[in-house]
């Protein structure tokens, strides 16, 4: 990806980031969310996943905020006007971030593997062609595609089977302990 | 020239964001969001290891699938973590952190 793409979509993703954090409004803060990742998708776009930038999109851009949303509004939540902000919280929450950065920052400068360019780390379509062993990847691989969805689908059905099916249980778990939850129990009136 | 550094520190931004607004905000559902945001800043980190780390000329998959699993549990979490706050919610019509205050001794 051109630097310039990469300093744009970063700057929307922490720049939208930022939003979220200092919005009085909470709907503000939701929509800056879904702008947030539709940035950091792009950043995913720029590293050749382009499966992963897309189900970012599909489930956080689009099914994880519409659920914040409809909680935001179904719960009507206003913006909290006139409260002043919890001043300790805040400068704690500013310092520990800054902290944070910096020691992040430190960490990355002597780290001597962190500083290889992405050019000098190219993906050899080719080479991968030349040893894989399903005809419609290695087709793909031969014709200078990458065939991500197809690479991603056969390491988690290959490599990651019993993790998938174990996802698979936990988002049944979740469906019903969110049923359970938002039941109402009888005999207990809404105020 | 981007190198992997850039793609790390954007990361360890978003993430220390996102732990500043935990901190500092009293809303819950901000909360929640910040919460996701330090959740893919960590994807931010796995996908960019697994372009950077190059085998037989292809990605790491193995750090791509990890992602994909971290996305499936984040939203199980949410939903289930948005219905504990309607839940909280209809108990105390408010959801500010300071309403809930009970295990607080």
């Amino acid at each position: 990806m051109p630097s310039l793409l990469f300093y744009l979509f970063a700057a929307i993703t922490l720049g939208f980031g930022v939003l979220v954090v200092s919005a009085r409004n909470p709907v503000t803060s939701a929509l800056s969310l879904a702008m947030s990742f539709v940035g950091l998708a792009a950043l995913f776009l720029g590293l050749d996943a382009y499966f992963i930038g897309t189900i970012q999109i599909l489930v956080y851009a689009g099914a994880v905020m519409v659920l914040f949303l409809f909680i935001i509004m179904l719960l009507d939540i206003k913006a909290e006007e006139g409260k002043s902000p919890n001043l300790p919280a805040v400068a704690g929450g500013v310092i520990l971030a800054v902290i944070m950065a910096l020691q992040i920052t430190t960490v990355c400068s002597s780290f001597d593997k962190g500083g290889v360019k992405i050019k000098d780390a190219p993906l050899n379509l080719q080479q991968a062609g030349e040893s894989a062993k399903l005809a419609t990847i290695a087709n793909d691989l031969k014709a200078g595609v990458l065939p991500d969805a197809k690479l991603m689908g056969l390491t988690l059905f290959q490599k990651y089977g019993f993790h998938l099916q174990a996802v698979g249980l936990l988002l049944l778990v979740g469906t019903v302990g969110v049923v359970v939850l938002s039941r109402r129990e009888k005999g207990v009136k809404d105020a | 020239m981007i190198t992997l550094n850039h793609y790390l520190i954007v990361s360890g931004m978003l993430f220390a964001l996102g732990l500043a607004g935990v901190i500092a905000r009293r809303n819950i559902i901000i909360i929640y969001m910040c919460l996701e945001m330090m959740l893919s800043a960590a994807n931010l980190t796995l996908v960019a290891f697994s372009r950077f780390r190059v085998s037989e000329g292809l990605p790491d998959y193995a750090a791509q699938s990890l992602v994909f699993f971290t996305i499936t549990v984040a939203a199980a979490e949410v939903a289930v973590g948005l219905a504990i706050i309607v839940a909280l919610y209809r108990a105390k019509q408010s959801v500010e952190t300071e309403s809930v205050t009970k295990l607080q001794g």
